[in-house]
């Protein structure tokens, strides 16, 4: 674009909120995730305490795997600060290589999730099954097309957009911290879906 | 206060191609624009919607006069001229989700927020310029899912705007295949929604953002317009009052396409057959989400008519307003505690009596910041030597029609009152009498105040007038008269507007009465259209930046604002309404000039 205004504290805090724009802005969006996922599970309390019966999450899913998926996310939450530490240290190297991690450790939850998701429904585990399919669906669901959304942010400061790092380093640093923020809200859902869904007991089976 | 003689054609830089300045644009002015004028189209269909309802309401059964109306919409939506009542359901559902999700929110908050907020806050544009810009149009693409949907088979959405399960998880399911369910009214109304919600989810965050982080040197929190203020609370409810919502329409699209079972409880029967699902949902888990929403929803709706109301009464009483701190805390306590009365709407569906309790509390608590700052509004006319402008009667008339709108809303409240009223024409005069006497009067007046900033020449004065005072005559002739059929126990969405009902013969009368006001409130729109276009084109040309010699930083921009809306970025000095301060030469200060020899 030419005639580009140039918006202040794009890059830099601004003095008295102690905040650059895209910060303020990242928590903002996840305190309307917040309230996304926060009307799932208060659904999901809803519906379980309403309803007489209620399957036990580990008798049809896949706990292994999704001990697996769990220790795949948090992982990438750590290469994920990490790969921020390094353009902080100014170690672009090390950078893309943590980057790249985070990355690969997204494409491994997807394709572990894509094997789980393929097993019910050969199963015949659908979400019109019952109440706890249909709430499972929807919300690893919902938090895979989010993982989805972090890995397209990801791959693009990866890929095209690291090339900011050349011309504007402390925004493109800012950057990748506000797409960390996005990354280990992501990790936090999963952190919670894991044992709701998979691990607490069911009732009247 | 500087004066430009000069005219301010393009901006700094080179020009921009045309798609870049006017379609795909960053620039928040040019946003606002396009916000405020898809708004204002959506708001005229919307009421073009319900324009053909009230025929029906007043003359049940007989053929629309209009053969052409009926030969465009066609035998199965009209046969035989006359409305088929599923069609009579859509316009109804589709009036509803029209008026506040396409015209009147993105008419307070896309149009006047995106314009406006950045120049009262002395930015240059706002935060995050390109989000901006999708945001519009993810808005757009919404709205045009919404008007896609008349024409799937099956038609629109006919569950109200409120979309009840199990109701609207039964109508019209579609056939077997995905697409087939996926393309009927309600789902494409679901869809259509997510599109919307992500649009002011975009919007809210660009709007706090600009006001947090981009507020000019010296404007201070208690140095910002109250229109920032009603902006910026606004803004904070949309962003997290509408996610649950999203939550809510994901799992219904659910129950939809997917054949899941959120919203439906166990042996539900469907026309005398048992529905075929998994069961064990709970309708109720609907209600609570969709209120969750909907209820800070009416402060969206409220908040910026407010904000604009409280701009226009400070600059046409040539004095500061009385009570502006109270004012901005009883907005913040507005705000916070929009959150914990939703189940107000909920009374009749045996929540226990507890909740009830709560909920009442709660409802009769909120409604006094509302009137601290309904007051605050009255008293700041006391002693003002005040200016009968258009957008001042626009602001006045709005006091009455609100306060009308709010009152009648307390005994909706109490449980024990509600019982007798819920769901009956009493509702629709509630909450009308707030949006369309209230915000949209005060929208209009927002038009009236601002279009010689945007567009460098005024409405004409007369045809201001003119549609003033028939609106005026009108809206209440419309919307009076529910009151009355609401008690004598009328519901809302009678399809014959009550023609088959004993208790309703007394106040039949009433149809015609409110049918025949509502096509005249038609006839003075027009007049608003004729003055709209043509003062664009043939207005009287502003005399200076500031015409209605106003204090706060917009003013103190060229006209129309350039790119970049500031010649030199402001720094105020003091608070935004110092009209007739003591001792200066005029009769107002402006907030970027300094202090006055």
């Amino acid at each position: 674009m030419s005639a580009e205004i140039a918006i202040p504290y794009n890059d830099t805090e601004r003095p008295d909120t102690g905040l650059y724009n895209a910060k303020l802005g990242v928590w903002l969006f996840l305190a309307s995730e917040v309230m996304l996922f926060g009307a799932l599970f208060s659904s999901y309390i809803l519906l379980r305490v309403a309803s007489d019966r209620w399957e036990h999450g580990a008798d049809i899913l896949n706990v292994p795997l999704a001990t697996l998926n769990t220790v795949v996310l948090i992982a990438s939450s750590v290469t994920m600060v990490l790969s921020w530490a390094a353009l902080k240290a100014h170690n672009f190297a090390r950078y893309r290589r943590c980057m790249g991690l985070t990355f690969l450790a997204g494409v491994i939850f997807l394709i572990v999730k894509y094997i789980e998701y393929s097993g019910k429904l050969g199963h015949g585990l659908v979400p019109a099954t019952s109440t706890f399919m249909a709430i499972y669906f929807t919300m690893t669901g919902l938090h895979a097309l989010h993982v989805i959304g972090g890995m397209i942010v990801n791959g693009y400061l990866l890929g095209p957009g690291a090339k900011m790092w050349q011309t504007e380093p402390r925004r493109f640093t800012n950057r990748v911290e506000v797409a960390g923020l996005y990354w280990h809200f992501v990790d936090l859902v999963w952190i919670f879906l894991f044992p709701t869904l998979y691990l607490l007991p069911g009732k009247g089976m | 206060m500087s004066h430009h003689t000069h005219e301010h054609g393009g901006h700094g830089g080179h020009e921009l191609s045309f798609i870049r300045k006017y379609i795909f644009s960053t620039d928040h002015k040019v946003i606002g624009i396009q916000y405020g004028i898809t708004s204002l189209v959506f708001l005229f269909i919307g009421f073009c919607l319900v324009m053909l309802m009230r025929w029906q309401l007043a003359y049940p059964g007989q053929p629309f006069p209009w053969e052409w109306v009926n030969k465009w919409l066609g035998e199965a939506r009209m046969p035989g001229g006359v409305m088929a009542p599923e069609f009579y359901n859509q316009l109804g559902a589709m009036h509803g989700t029209i008026m506040i999700f396409l015209g009147v929110v993105p008419l307070a908050v896309g149009a006047f927020g995106n314009y406006l907020v950045p120049l009262q806050v002395g930015a240059q544009d706002m935060a995050f310029p390109k989000l901006n810009m999708s945001s519009y149009w993810v808005y757009l693409v919404g709205g045009l899912v919404m008007l896609f949907s008349f024409f799937v088979p099956g038609g629109a959405a006919q569950s109200g705007w409120t979309s009840y399960s199990p109701l609207a998880n039964v109508t019209v399911p579609g056939g077997e295949t995905f697409m087939s369910r996926l393309l009927t009214g309600q789902s494409l109304w679901l869809v259509g929604m997510v599109f919307l919600i992500t649009s002011s989810l975009l919007g809210s965050i660009n709007i706090i953002c600009t006001i947090v982080q981009l507020r000019a040197e010296g404007l201070t929190w208690m140095r910002l317009p109250f229109f920032c203020w009603a902006q910026l609370i606004t803004s904070f409810l949309l962003l997290l009052a509408f996610p649950p919502l999203e939550a809510a329409g994901i799992m219904q699209l659910m129950d939809r396409v997917a054949g899941t079972s959120f919203f439906i409880p166990s042996g539900l029967v469907v026309s005398g057959k048992e529905l075929v699902a998994s069961g064990g949902g709970s309708a109720l888990l609907w209600q609570h989400l969709f209120w969750f929403l909907a209820h800070p929803e009416v402060y969206v709706l409220i908040l910026p008519a407010l904000g604009i109301v409280a701009e226009i009464i400070a600059n046409n009483t040539r004095k500061p307003l009385w009570g502006y701190k109270s004012m901005v805390y009883s907005a913040i306590f507005l705000g916070f505690m929009s959150f914990i009365v939703w189940a107000h709407h909920m009374f009749l569906t045996g929540m226990g009596t507890t909740i009830n309790a709560f909920f009442q509390t709660t409802t009769m608590i909120i409604s006094v910041p509302s009137i601290i700052i309904l007051t605050a509004l009255m008293l700041s006319l006391w002693g003002g030597s005040i200016r009968f402008t258009v957008p001042m009667l626009f602001a006045l008339a709005f006091l009455p029609m609100f306060g009308i709108g709010g009152l009648t809303g307390l005994p909706l409240g109490l449980a024990t009152s509600d019982i007798h009223l819920h769901d009956t024409y009493y509702v629709i005069g509630h909450f009308h009498y707030v949006v369309a006497p209230g915000t949209l009067f005060a929208l209009f007046a927002g038009i009236y105040y601002w279009f010689p900033k945007v567009t460098g020449r005024r409405m004409n004065d007369t045809l201001g007038k003119i549609h003033f005072w028939i609106s005026l005559v009108a809206m209440n002739g419309v919307f009076f008269p529910m009151f009355i059929q609401g008690m004598a126990g009328v519901s809302r969405r009678l399809y014959d507007g009550g023609l088959t009902y004993l208790h309703a013969q007394d106040v039949l009368i009433l149809n015609k009465v409110m049918s025949h006001s509502a096509w005249l409130l038609g006839a003075a729109q027009l007049v608003f259209i004729i003055n709209f276009f043509w003062s664009i084109w043939a207005g009287k040309r502003v005399e200076n930046d500031n015409p209605w010699e106003a204090t706060t930083l917009e003013w103190a921009t060229p006209t129309p604002p350039p790119h970049g809306n500031f010649e030199k970025i402001p720094v105020v000095y003091r608070g935004p309404y110092e009209y007739s301060p003591a001792g200066a030469r005029r009769d107002f200060l402006p907030q970027h000039v300094p202090q006055e020899a």
